[in-house]
């Protein structure tokens, strides 16, 4: 037995130590495929978790600085591939594979990705119609989103000068992939919020795999097209498969060319629109008037509005037929009275005192002043009276009185 | 504000489909046919104003938003200047 001298003894920390560095020196970096197991997301942020196979263990750390940037969620039971650094945690004497990438393995890495974003946004109503702003008809200003130098402004800046090329167009440069394009896309969304300088954003690159496409299903990106309050729309150039910004935009056009189209209309269009209506309100109003002309005149070819003299004439013939009729009239009715008024004087000459002295009666007066003498005691002795009788008088003096 | 142009054209819309039912009175139709011919006015004036202008946002070094104008031409320029 060698005695202590001889024996090389370690502290707990320093054999640790040494096998950190043994284990770091060989392995370095490496690529190691397991599935996830006791997966851990720790309220620190940090992940842990181990991948596994049927015959060993591995422990992974994935730190908050690196699954910040994610673009999956990790599940027990999930196939990943993971790159890291082997290493010691010293405390736990436990070695462990310190993450710096992760991906799934199988179906795509970004797949997976892709459609755990969806469904969560689709939960959030991130998609929702409701939320969704109506493209106006005819912009004044286009605002675009995508690369100076790609074929999407190209295409839009061609369909402009075909359809309407006096209409405006503000370009803010973006890189469309690559890790910084998902910033660059959501601080250019907002700047044009901000600006207020458009009436909508055509958002979009040309073809791509799905890669370079990566950055319009970023979640970034489609909160800051949810947010916008300028309608978007998306056209990232991919005909068949959709995009997390396709579900959240405004609209979305299957290429930054059909975009143009949509959002700018055809001007001769609009131009002939426009003279379709003004000739559509001519035609009527003068076939209105020209019928309400017609009608005018068919009126003043009304006998009575061509001469109206007539109606003056025809009164005076109305009026002599009157007088006519009167005089007619008027003839009967005098016939009438006149045999009446015979009737009458018959009437009256029965009972004039003529018809009484006719009978043989007279009527006696005072000769000297004509007083009619009803009484014999107004006689005097001597006195004339005079005596009218039916035919001539007699003038006689009073003898007796009685 | 001034009316935009989509409103108009949906004023006008209704203006040729009121006329055009010939329910109006012929002094409202008048009023309606002046009305719309300013709104045709209107709306061509919009067509021909709109600027044929191609714009690009340049952030200055001092973080500033400015915006020149876009193209071939203009691109080239810039370079020459550099």
């Amino acid at each position: 037995m060698k005695t202590a001298q001889e024996k090389h003894i370690y502290t707990v920390s320093e054999i640790t130590r040494d096998i950190r560095v043994i284990l770091e020196d060989t392995f370095g970096t490496a690529w190691v495929e397991g599935e996830v197991s006791n997966f851990i997301h720790h309220s620190s942020g940090h992940m842990y978790f181990s991948i596994k196979d049927k015959g060993s263990i591995l422990s992974c750390a994935l730190f908050r600085r690196v699954n910040a940037n994610l673009k999956f969620e990790i599940k027990n039971g999930m196939q990943v591939l993971c790159f890291g650094k082997i290493s010691v945690y010293d405390k736990r004497g436990s070695y462990q594979l310190i993450i710096e990438e992760v991906e799934p393995k199988g179906a795509g890495a970004l797949q997976i990705a892709f459609e755990q974003l969806k469904e969560k946004l689709r939960t959030e109503k991130l998609f929702d119609e409701s939320h969704k702003i109506p493209i106006p008809y005819l912009p004044q200003r286009v605002g675009v989103i995508t690369s100076p130098t790609g074929a999407a402004i190209k295409d839009i800046l061609n369909v402009t000068k075909r359809r309407f090329s006096n209409i405006e167009i503000i370009l803010n440069p973006v890189r469309v992939q690559g890790n910084l394009a998902k910033n660059e896309i959501v601080e250019a969304l907002d700047l044009f919020n901000a600006l207020r300088n458009v009436d909508v954003i055509i958002l979009g690159r040309g073809g791509g795999s799905l890669e370079d496409l990566w950055p319009f299903n970023e979640e970034i990106v489609a909160r800051a097209i949810y947010r916008s309050e300028i309608p978007i729309i998306s056209a990232v150039g991919h005909e068949i498969d959709w995009t997390i910004s396709d579900f959240v935009a405004d609209f979305r056009a299957p290429t930054p060319s059909a975009a143009a189209e949509l959002v700018i209309p055809q001007k001769e269009d609009l131009i002939k629109l426009l003279s379709g209506f003004s000739e559509r309100m001519k035609t009527t109003l003068i076939s209105r008037l020209d019928f309400l002309t017609k009608n005018l005149s068919a009126l003043e070819n009304r006998y009575v509005l061509k001469s109206p003299f007539n109606i003056v004439v025809q009164r005076e013939q109305e009026i002599d037929d009157l007088a006519e009729a009167l005089a007619l009239k008027g003839g009967f009715i005098m016939k009438f009275k006149k045999e009446s008024l015979n009737a009458l004087a018959g009437r009256l000459d029965a009972l004039s005192p003529l018809a009484i002295l006719s009978r043989g009666y007279s009527i006696t007066y005072r000769a000297k002043d004509g007083r009619l003498m009803k009484d014999a005691k107004n006689v005097k002795k001597k006195e004339l009276i005079k005596t009218k009788l039916a035919g001539g008088e007699i003038i006689s003096r009073v003898e007796e009185a009685a | 504000m001034e009316m935009k142009f989509e409103e108009a054209l949906k004023k006008l819309e209704g203006i040729v489909g009121q006329l055009e039912s010939g329910d109006v009175s012929l002094e409202a139709s008048l009023a309606k046919y002046e009305e719309g011919v300013r709104l045709v006015r209107l709306c061509q004036k919009k067509l021909e104003l709109a600027k044929k202008k191609i714009e690009i946002l340049v952030k200055t070094k001092d973080g500033k938003i400015k915006i020149e104008p876009f193209g071939e031409e203009s691109a080239r320029k810039r370079k020459g200047e550099k």
